[in-house]
């Protein structure tokens, strides 16, 4: 979900530095990590049974599982890549908060919660295992935890790179502090410790970010005059979301077809909706109303996450006019991957500066506490649980989720060493979920939607949709002309052959689940009950008012996110 | 996270704004009085004291309100 390509590194780190901290911006740095490990020293004594470490008891209001699913996916990866992609495409980067989110989010609460909250799974591949069998529960699962511990490891390294850009701090100092903290916090409290600590982690990223649009539009002269600026400066079509999709011929590379179908269903449905990073937190919702509303409160905020984020990058075109593309390590404060930490270091003296840069790092510990979470549980109930040690007590497997949390932070840091030695491997981060989570949601959909999808056909269209996703990458990287097939287009940039990338392994995986799923023998419907749309009980709302539904909610995020759509058109 | 005796989560952002807008808010006034050598865009509109002083605001409301003692008063 995020532009990691182009934000990281492909050389070795500069030493140089944007700024000093003052000692008022360093005592809100550290206020910051004795609050957050305070936490999980606080919720330790609440995380002794499985369900209370995995699942947070399954006892959160709407609104905490609502911000905590928002949080986690708001990495500081995500703050600055997609600022500097606004910077790149303009306001096309804006379709990743909107098209690519909201109807996804909306469908997830609507329609796919149920399923999730009745069956009373611990996690994605558990709903596999419910539904199909357990070859697509183990392929989901060992997929899904290398996927996470990975991208973990590339947090990481990517939040020591920028502050030792911006705050020139040694590159071990910032993982090692950040993996320890993560490590206890999460070990101690579980997932109930990170998703308090997402909640507060979502307050401070928008304290901390939310005076630099502000104050850029003050700077810039107001909307219009930017618009104006960016015209003059760029070209019209980095001030309009859709009047240019028309073709290929525009800043991203990218026709509406892709956007539609691309980015606004497969990618985004797939991660929405089966990334087990950001389905574990609505798990944790107390009941099934709360479940439902959770995402829908988190699209509700999530339409407004650009006015953090994309406008930035936007009055980074106008005010800070001739960055470069270079990657962050090789182009430094002049480089446009480091636009949002630029106009944080433009606007803010001492003191805001300690709040933004605490922002940046609660933005990636945020991210790197939820990959390891889903790790543990997955890791926990998926794969040692399921595969090496079956009917082991509670407490065993509550150990087993403490050490494997430390384990992961482990495998997180040597990811991250690895990938400073070989800084290549960045260019497969984004490939990374195109591989493995666009086929999942194939499976997952057709799973929940068609009674008479089988485990034969999920697990083979699970596997060769994977496989076929990896093929492609792999031709594209051999033949950089093969984009003119695999993305339509010769013009396509890496984020549109990224687009297209999920949607062939999507359909591919859908078209094999079928065709297997025909000549194979399906379940008995009886034994579908909790996991299939048409053959499930869902408990109805009868004597909720229309302001405590659901798809009331849901309705109104839908209609205002038409209206954003129109005015930006 | 309604739980009997737990410390709603809304109390520790509290606390987090209230400490964070405190810093913010004092090290605004000081400069203020000590501008610095090197100043920031727009640092005439002297974001830190009123931004600070938003967060201070909203800090203490949500302290106080979700303190883990006046829920324990509710609770009784």
């Amino acid at each position: 979900m995020t532009p990691t390509v182009a934000l990281l590194a492909t050389t070795a780190s500069t030493s140089s530095r944007l700024v000093r901290l003052s000692p008022v911006d360093l005592a809100i740095v550290v206020f910051y990590f004795v609050l957050v490990l305070a936490i999980g020293f606080y919720l330790k004594r609440r995380s002794s049974t499985g369900e209370d470490f995995f699942m947070a008891g399954r006892e959160m209001t709407a609104w905490i599982a609502g911000l905590s699913f928002m949080s986690a996916n708001l990495g500081a990866l995500e703050l600055m890549g997609w600022s500097a992609a606004a910077y790149e495409y303009g306001i096309l980067a804006t379709h990743a908060y909107w098209i690519a989110a909201i109807p996804a989010m909306l469908f997830l609460g609507v329609f796919m919660m149920p399923f999730y909250y009745i069956s009373k799974t611990h996690s994605v591949p558990g709903y596999l295992r419910l539904r199909f069998n357990e070859p697509t529960r183990a392929l989901s699962a060992i997929s899904f935890a290398f996927m996470t511990v990975l991208m973990s490891g590339i947090n990481m390294y990517a939040m020591a790179l920028l502050l030792n850009i911006v705050v020139g701090w040694q590159m071990s100092f910032s993982i090692w502090v950040s993996a320890i903290t993560v490590a206890i916090y999460v070990a101690l409290g579980g997932l109930r410790s990170a998703i308090f600590n997402e909640v507060l982690q979502f307050v401070l990223i928008w304290a901390g970010a939310f005076l630099i649009p502000i104050l850029g539009l003050v700077e810039a002269g107001g909307w219009q005059q930017l618009k104006a600026h960016i015209i003059q400066n760029a070209s019209i079509q980095y001030v309009h979301l859709w009047r240019y999709l028309g073709s290929f011929n525009n800043p991203m590379g990218v026709n509406w077809l892709g956007v539609v179908l691309g980015q606004g269903f497969v990618i985004s449905f797939a991660y929405w909706t089966t990334d087990f990073l950001e389905v574990q937190r609505i798990m944790a919702a107390k009941d099934l109303r709360a479940a439902k509303m959770a995402p829908i409160i988190a699209a509700g905020f999530k339409m407004f996450v650009p006015f953090i984020v994309i406008l930035p990058g936007l009055l980074g075109l106008v005010v800070l006019p001739h960055l470069t593309g270079a990657s962050l390590a090789q182009g430094g404060a002049a480089s446009y991957n480091a636009v949002l930490p630029l106009m944080l270091v433009r606007y803010c003296g001492p003191g805001l500066l300690g709040l933004g840069v605490t922002a940046l790092i609660a933005g990636f510990m945020s991210g790197m506490a939820g990959n390891v979470s889903a790790f543990a549980t997955v890791w926990t109930y998926d794969i040692y649980g399921a595969l090496i040690k079956k009917n082991a007590t509670d407490k065993h497997y509550v150990d087993m989720g403490r050490w494997c949390t430390i384990l992961g932070v482990l495998i997180s840091i040597g990811t991250a060493y690895f990938v400073m030695q070989f800084l290549s491997i960045m260019d497969y981060v984004q490939a990374l979920f195109s591989i493995f989570i666009a086929p999942l949601f194939g499976t997952v959909i057709l799973g929940m939607l068609w009674k008479r999808t089988t485990g034969k056909g999920a697990f083979w269209g699970l596997l060769i949709g994977t496989v076929a996703a990896a093929g492609m990458f792999g031709w594209e990287r051999q033949d950089p002309s093969a984009v003119r097939y695999l993305a339509l287009s010769i013009h396509a940039r890496p984020l549109a052959a990224d687009i297209y990338r999920a949607l062939w392994s999507w359909i591919i995986c859908v078209v094999v689940t079928v065709a297997i799923s025909l000549f194979t023998q399906p379940r008995p419907v009886q034994e579908l009950n909790g996991l299939v749309y048409g053959v499930t009980d869902i408990p109805k709302e009868e004597g909720a008012s229309i302001f405590q539904r659901p798809a009331f909610w849901a309705t109104v995020v839908g209609i205002v996110f038409v209206i954003l759509n129109i005015i930006f058109w | 996270m309604e739980a009997e005796n737990a410390i709603s989560i809304w109390f520790f952002v509290g606390l987090a704004l209230l400490v964070n807008g405190a810093l913010i808010l004092a090290a605004g006034i000081y400069e203020l009085f000590q501008p610095p050598t090197h100043q920031v865009v727009l640092s005439r509109l002297h974001a830190s004291v009123w931004w600070g002083a938003i967060l201070l605001g909203v800090g203490l409301f949500y302290f106080f309100r979700f303190h883990p003692r006046r829920a324990r008063s509710r609770r009784d």
